[in-house]
């Protein structure tokens, strides 16, 4: 009860001070045979393309008969040009098990790393999925940094994502 | 065709791309960009028409050389010739760019003996020794040919990418495993370690038989022997070039047949 208390207002307080940057990934519903939990990396590029900061990799954790978890990363195809190849997995703090169907939500403080670091500009927040025996899709949604001004911006996949929400609060 | 004859053409057919006969030498990796802990890929190596189907002759792989990401020597494993093609596995057991290469160099000389046509192959050492000195009507000709692909574990790096100095070889200035449909890649020839002007490149995309045409694309290399070309697509494709000149290493040469030949896959966006 302590604890809870503690956290609330610890969250209170935070969102009163910093502005915070809410992200929400749509897994959608596939109706095939075979349904394998896709891999999603999240992350911000800059202007050309390189990129600003890894906020989410989702990857199978375990090996499997066809090999580690590991060796799908590449399917991940711009994420691993990007930034992957040069990684050594798995990222602490931005790497994880692959998710289910459903929205995911990241949320991240404005003052903290790894937003506290951009400089002001245009950058783009970028999901890209791939999924064994699927597809691949990738989304961007541009954004301005820093948040001067609530803003509620969204995409959403054909197949491979679903609702893609960013959520900058000032 | 007796057997010895047999090995000859076939020997002609890959080293000799200049023929009448100019088939398509090629290795095909079966990935170029890999991820994980302990990668391996297979690859297929054939001469044929078509790209990149198996429908003519196995390229030979006696003279495949593998290179890995700090520039040592990388064995083949599980290799196999078999009618159409030959096949072998490369462990990537270390991150980085493997070059994977055949890499032909040789003299063919021709003559008559007691009336009849004698040929050969071989080096200039065989040459010495094995080619009659007062051999009638002799012909010499010497030929370099090099057959590629390049495969990445993990972060690219350059170090298989060094050119050896010998023939007809590519410069990386876009790593050849950095390819993207709709993005410019460029690349310079040298020959012999030095830059290759005016050389004419063809690039043909993977999936001749699903099509009328070759839609080969064509560039040639500028004073500093670079050119670059633009992906339109996705998918595999076969680069080519070749020269000759009179550059021979033995006085009884007249002619040195030079050619080129990768596997580049290009990913989409």
């Amino acid at each position: 009860m302590r604890s809870l208390l503690m956290l609330s207002l610890l969250l209170a307080t935070s969102s009163a001070i910093a502005a915070d940057i809410n992200i929400t990934v749509g897994i959608p519903t596939i109706d095939a045979s075979e349904y394998h939990r896709p891999y999603v990396a999240v992350w911000i590029e800059n202007a050309d393309q390189t990129v600003a900061a890894n906020l989410a990799v989702w990857y199978s954790q375990k090996d499997s008969k066809e090999g580690a978890g590991s060796k799908w990363l590449a399917d991940l195809r711009q994420w691993w040009r990007r930034s992957g190849r040069d990684q050594a997995m798995p990222i602490d703090g931005v790497s994880g098990a692959t998710r289910p169907v459903g929205q995911h939500q990241l949320r991240f403080d404005a003052g903290k790393p790894p937003f506290a670091a951009l400089k002001p500009g245009r950058y783009g927040l970028v999901v890209e999925a791939a999924r064994e025996v699927g597809g691949r899709e990738l989304l961007r949604i541009p954004f301005d940094w820093p948040i001067t001004a609530t803003r509620h911006l969204d995409t959403r996949g054909e197949h491979e994502l679903g609702l893609i929400k960013l959520d900058l609060n000032p | 065709m007796n057997a010895r004859l047999k090995m000859f053409a076939l020997a002609a057919s890959v080293l000799l791309p200049l023929s009448a006969h100019a088939h398509k030498a090629w290795l095909l990796p079966s990935e170029t960009v890999l991820s994980g802990d302990d990668p391996w890929i297979t690859v297929d190596a054939a001469v044929s028409n078509d790209l990149f189907y198996f429908n003519h002759v196995p390229l030979r792989l006696d003279a495949l050389a593998i290179t890995g990401p700090d520039g040592k020597p990388v064995q083949a494993e599980n290799s196999a010739t078999g009618k159409f093609r030959s096949t072998f596995d490369v462990h990537l057991a270390a991150p980085g760019t493997y070059r994977i290469a055949v890499v032909n160099a040789g003299l063919f000389a021709n003559w008559v003996e007691d009336g009849k046509p004698k040929r050969w192959r071989g080096d200039a050492q065989g040459f010495a020794t094995e080619v009659p000195k007062d051999a009638k009507e002799l012909k010499v000709s010497q030929s370099a040919g090099r057959v590629e692909t390049f495969v990445t574990s993990g972060r690219p790096n350059e170090v298989a990418l060094k050119p050896t100095g010998a023939g007809l070889e590519l410069v990386a200035v876009t790593h050849p495993n950095d390819l993207f449909a709709g993005e410019a890649a460029t690349f310079r020839f040298l020959l012999d370690g030095k830059p290759a002007p005016n050389l004419a490149i063809e690039i043909i995309p993977d999936g001749i038989r699903y099509r009328d045409k070759q839609n080969e694309l064509s560039a040639t290399t500028d004073k500093d022997g670079q050119f670059s070309i633009t992906w339109p697509t996705a998918g595999r494709y076969w680069l080519e070039t070749k020269l000759e000149d009179g550059k021979t290493s033995i006085a009884q040469a007249t002619q040195r047949r030079v050619s080129y030949a990768a596997t580049l896959e290009v990913l989409p966006q």
